[in-house]
């Protein structure tokens, strides 16, 4: 089947996750082949998506662990958790 | 990368909790450090502030530690803690509405048109961009202004990795609602990004030198 672009947009995400069926994946991947402009918006959307992921666009602040552990160690002083909390 | 889904393998956290609620408490230091960070992004991308962040942070690690006996190994410790990490950053966003408008109902818009920016071609742009403080801030800044349904879900697929069935465990949700709300959020991402980090990657080749990443 031919597919017009607004139509290849609406398994822009499913296409990066590998979740398409058989036959609609065909059918994309024939389209990208084709449309330079499908082919950027799907480049685009997963490089987008990578740079996302990077550890470095949500970063912990200075001494954020540090804080963490030292609230720990102040419930930790006390009981050990309960194994089964009536809460 | 140290998302959630990697950061569970090779550790037996089963193990590690019995001991602690066997009597081995400071062992939860070990058990929780690699999720600080996925812990703390989630607060953050809710509450869009740093010192509320860390405390919900805190407070979210601290109530795990607290329900630990609950936990009962069907799902992955990860998945648990962020599930309760969620709950903890909606409960505080829902007490801060007043002073935030933010609404976590379905986006009035949520079936109206949701189309990409359209692009000619795109270059691929390395990560090494990521160098440069106001390029992470425009990403951060482009997630936390999703509508809190798309942004939970872009933190849970895309940022802390978890699978599509794992995401829909933590947000109660089918997977078929996962897949659509991910849809929109990616194309959401790609209209307000694709032109900002193609004008600035345009810079780049243009002002030679004027990266300084190497």
């Amino acid at each position: 089947m031919v597919l017009e672009c607004k139509h290849v947009w609406n398994h822009i995400s499913g296409y990066l996750d590998g979740t398409l069926d058989a036959a609609v994946l065909a059918d994309v991947q024939n389209h990208l082949e084709h449309c330079e402009i499908c082919s950027a918006i799907l480049d685009s959307t997963r490089n987008i998506l990578i740079l996302v992921a990077d550890d470095r666009v949500f970063e912990l602040p200075l001494g954020f662990s540090e804080r963490l552990h030292s609230r720990l160690d102040e419930e930790l002083s006390g009981l050990a958790p309960a194994e089964n909390p009536t809460s | 990368m140290h998302s959630l889904a990697e950061n569970t393998e090779s550790r037996n956290e089963v193990e590690m909790i019995a001991l602690i609620l066997g009597g081995q408490p400071h062992l939860f230091h070990d058990l929780i450090r690699p999720y600080e960070r996925s812990v703390y992004a989630m607060a953050l991308s809710f509450l869009h502030n740093e010192a509320d962040a860390e405390d919900a942070a805190q407070e979210a690690f601290l109530k795990a530690y607290r329900k630990l006996g609950s936990f009962r190994g069907e799902s992955k410790f990860s998945t648990w803690l962020i599930t309760i990490t969620l709950n903890e950053a909606r409960g505080r966003l829902r007490r801060m509405k007043g002073r935030t408008m933010e609404s976590l109902d379905e986006p009035p818009d949520e079936h109206g048109g949701n189309s990409p920016a359209l692009l000619r071609d795109w270059r691929e742009i390395p990560s090494e961009v990521l160098e440069r403080q106001e390029v992470r801030q425009l990403l951060q800044e482009a997630v936390n202004a999703l509508p809190p349904l798309y942004r939970e879900i872009v933190m849970l697929r895309d940022v802390e990795e978890l699978n599509i069935a794992e995401a829909a465990e933590v947000l109660q949700v089918t997977t078929a609602t996962i897949k659509v709300r991910l849809h929109r959020a990616r194309i959401m991402l790609q209209k307000t990004l694709a032109p900002h980090l193609k004008t600035m990657t345009a810079q780049t080749k243009s002002k030679k030198g004027w990266f300084r990443w190497s």
